[in-house]
């Protein structure tokens, strides 16, 4: 262990800046502006004069400089079904990944499997206001995500035991998880990757719009990034914060900041470690909030998706969560220490919401019992299927390396087939 | 930067009209008689049909709008099509390659141009784990229409960074097409493949022959003209010696194959087309007529396309050969500066001769061998 890594730095006293009430002067930011785009298009719309929101939750303004115990003040009030609706997801996520610990001991998994527990009200405060029409990139750690946007939990666990009944049908595995049904664009297994395809699916959005005039009867489809804390250091993420902000596209970049990337704490490394103000740096709203209330999360999301669906750009969204497992399945998780893994821990969002919702009578104990007890059944029947189900056949090998037609196949004679498949029949006769 | 300024506002002007979709830039009358067009010609002819046929390609990339492309290949696609189907980028491989393959998993039907191939190293993840691996990873459910293009291989005095060919780096991976044109019909028709292409497909350009010029018949100048992907072209037939070769190497291959005949050496020339999927068929065929092969490639050649070549004759053909099969390929170095050393480091014409004689038993004089 190095010496720096016992070193924590201190937050700067930026707090009082984090306030919704003040926002930056930010005069270099108008001066793009000054030369309006020559072309003018629906895509380039000319950079707007006003100064960016850089807002945050007031979660914050306590002492504590990673977190807080502040009570919930929330301006929105939800409804019984609406919490209802928020704490299935929740447990439905807690219990599925807490499952697959058991399963990957047990060697119904394997490879890399990374767990979500602890960052439920992230996922789940995005994901459940979007509609089936809107998209959500993720990272490795994307099983919840996946859950959250509607992909059948049979599926998921199917995918991770690797048999052909998994929503990729065993050829995507824990980290890369599809469904184009449900517009959940993967699983990407590198730090970064997903965001610039995240920032291409809210181009499509815009291009479907404004070029293929297609009807937006609601409003544009909006997509939803997820990445970490360790991802916010990557050069992709500066570079489609720009593209984005330029081009106005209906994204929200969603920080699930955990404060650790692997073993490398946030704060050693990262030179700001608040995230939320590389939005005003590129002229978009960066948010901070408690990533461990889903109505705190839930609340500033709907905010930054309406925004992204009015066709008023991007927003950068940070949540401080933390997850309450290793970074994978195979890291012994050393080095964070245990005050730190108990604060946070006493801050279980599952345990928040119920607390708020027993709280504000807006269900029962017995009913938030149900709710459990019917993921429980979920979850069981989840592992038998994926347990029952069978192996992707031998023949599945080669399908599915190119759209048209399914693969190269195998020859007659049994070996492996490379000549002409046709893919793309020319009008020429070579 | 002023300089910048008035070119912008000149196009400003230009742009206040927008000129609609209407057919290709090519003259609509031709004649009969063999036409000339450069293959720069041939690939803005082809990008600009495909834009017009269809409102879901759009173009991206560095200078690729108001600078008309860096080598001018998107020149008036600009003003025809208008920003947003030809989009300018920061310079930000990695972002616009993602971009433009997010783009594609909704079906929009991105072509990303790179400034040159050596530039796709910056967004090589995104050519192979984000648009290579998506249809294979999602058991077909994502699909990935794009086509990433640019200038490949040796360009002139421009050292060992922005000179190279990716050819063999990107035909290792499945899932994605790579093409390689040659002349002016090749790239017309195989950049038309590309983009109708349902799956990522890399184009491999080649710098020093966007200004050649090639006669077309009428036929290549259609609209609806198309080549298939994953067929060679036999240029020239011989029965001697086979020749393999893919983009300026093939003009090279043709140019020791005139000197071989003067010599009494018939040599026939394969243009591969396309490296991936490889043509094994028609290289096959070949050898089993000619039963000798030279393999020419730019790229360097530990792993190269030349070593496929002949794995392939060796599985299939093995017992047709009645020499061993040479490989030309480009010295084993990183690409030097100097002119001189340059030249030694990509494969020249009397290289190509000198291993065909070698393979058909000819005595090669010493003078010729240094």
């Amino acid at each position: 262990m190095s010496a720096f890594s016992a070193v924590r730095i201190p937050f700067p006293a930026v707090v009082a800046a984090r306030s919704a009430g003040e926002k930056p002067s930010s005069h270099f930011l108008c001066s793009p502006a000054a030369a309006p785009g020559i072309h003018s298009s629906p895509l380039r719309s000319p950079r707007l004069g006003h100064p960016p929101l850089a807002v945050s939750s007031d979660v914050l303004s306590s002492q504590k400089p990673l977190g807080s115990n502040s009570s919930p003040s929330y301006q929105a009030v939800i409804s019984r079904d609406e919490a209802l609706e928020l704490y299935e997801d929740m447990v439905l996520g807690r219990f599925f990944e807490d499952m697959c610990a058991q399963m990957y001991y047990r060697g119904k998994m394997f490879g890399f499997v990374h767990l979500y527990n602890g960052q439920e009200a992230v996922s789940t405060g995005f994901i459940k206001l979007l509609e089936t029409r809107d998209s959500v990139v993720s990272t490795y750690r994307d099983h919840v995500h996946a859950l959250s946007k509607g992909v059948p939990a049979r599926a998921v666990m199917a995918e991770l035991f690797g048999k052909a009944t998994g929503c990729c049908r065993g050829q995507g595995g824990s980290m890369h998880m599809f469904s184009e049904p449900h517009n959940l664009l993967g699983g990407f297994a590198f730090i970064g990757e997903g965001i610039p395809v995240a920032t291409g699916a809210a181009f499509s959005s815009k291009y479907r719009y404004e070029v293929l005039k297609q009807a937006k009867p609601d409003g544009l489809d909006v997509t939803v990034a997820f990445f970490g804390d360790g991802t916010c250091n990557n050069g992709q993420f500066f570079e489609c914060l720009n593209m984005a902000q330029l081009w106005k596209l209906p994204i929200v970049f969603v920080v699930e900041n955990n404060l650790w990337a692997i073993g490398m704490s946030h704060v050693r490394a990262t030179s700001d470690p608040e995230i939320w103000k590389k939005g005003p740096a590129f002229g978009m709203p960066g948010v901070h909030v408690d990533g461990m209330d889903v109505l705190k999360v839930r609340e500033v999301a709907m905010e930054a998706i309406a925004r992204a669906r009015n066709g008023e750009g991007p927003t950068v969204v940070e949540c401080e969560t933390y997850r309450f497992r290793g970074h994978s399945l195979a890291d012994p998780d050393e080095l964070r220490n245990a005050d730190e893994k108990s604060h946070y821990a006493a801050r279980d969002p599952i345990v928040g919401l119920k607390k708020y919702v027993l709280e504000k009578n807006l269900a029962s104990e017995s009913e938030l019992k149900a709710t459990e007890k019917k993921i429980d059944d979920i979850i069981e029947e989840a592992v038998e299927f994926a347990d029952s189900s069978p192996l992707p056949p031998r023949s599945q090998l080669l399908e599915n390396v190119f759209a048209d037609p399914k693969g190269f196949g195998i020859g007659p004679d049994g070996k492996y087939r490379c000549e002409d498949p046709k893919f793309t029949e020319g009008t020429a006769q070579v | 930067m002023l300089g910048v300024a008035r070119r912008k506002l000149g196009f400003g002007l230009l742009s206040t009209t927008r000129v609609l979709p209407a057919g290709s830039v090519l003259p609509k009358k031709y004649s009969t008689a063999a036409k000339e067009i450069t293959v720069r010609e041939a690939l803005n002819s082809a990008l600009d049909e495909e834009m017009s046929a269809d409102p879901k390609v759009f173009l991206m990339g560095e200078e690729v709008g108001e600078y008309q492309g860096a080598y001018k290949i998107s020149k008036g696609l600009l003003e025809k099509y208008g920003p947003d189907r030809v989009l300018d980028t920061p310079i930000t491989e990695a972002g616009f390659t993602g971009i433009g393959v997010g783009a594609a998993y909704y079906g929009l039907r991105p072509v990303v141009e790179f400034m040159t191939f050596n530039f796709s190293m910056q967004a090589i993840d995104h050519i192979i784990n984000s648009a290579a691996k998506s249809n294979y990873m999602s058991a077909g459910q994502i699909s990935v229409p794009i086509v990433f293009r640019g200038p490949n291989g040796a360009a002139a005095g421009v050292g060992a960074q922005h000179s190279q060919c990716y050819a063999a780096w990107y035909a290792h991976v499945p899932g994605l097409k790579v093409l390689s044109p040659y002349s002016s019909e090749d790239a017309r028709g195989l950049l038309k493949a590309a983009i109708r292409d349902p799956d990522p497909v890399v184009f491999l350009e080649n710098e020093l022959l966007y200004g050649e010029s090639f006669p077309v018949s009428a036929e290549v100048l259609d609209s609806s003209f198309c080549l298939p992907i994953g067929k060679a072209k036999i240029e020239r037939e011989g029965k001697h010696v086979t020749i393999t070769a893919f983009s300026k190497m093939v003009g090279y291959a043709l140019q020791a194959a005139e000197i071989l005949s003067k010599e009494g050496i018939s040599a026939e020339v394969i243009n591969l087309r396309s490296i991936r999927p490889l043509d094994r068929a028609t290289i096959n065929a070949s050898v089993r007529k000619t039963n000798r092969l030279v393999t020419v490639e730019e790229g360097f050649p530990q792993h190269g396309v030349g070593a496929e070549i002949c794995m392939s004759v060796m599985e299939e053909s093995f017992e047709y050969l009645d020499a061993p099969v040479e490989r030309i390929a480009g010295a084993d170095v990183p690409m030097p500066y100097a002119a001189n050393l340059e030249r030694m480091a990509v494969p020249q014409v009397d290289d190509i001769v000198r291993a065909a004689k070698r393979a058909c038993y000819r005595s090669v004089p010493m003078a010729a061998a240094a």
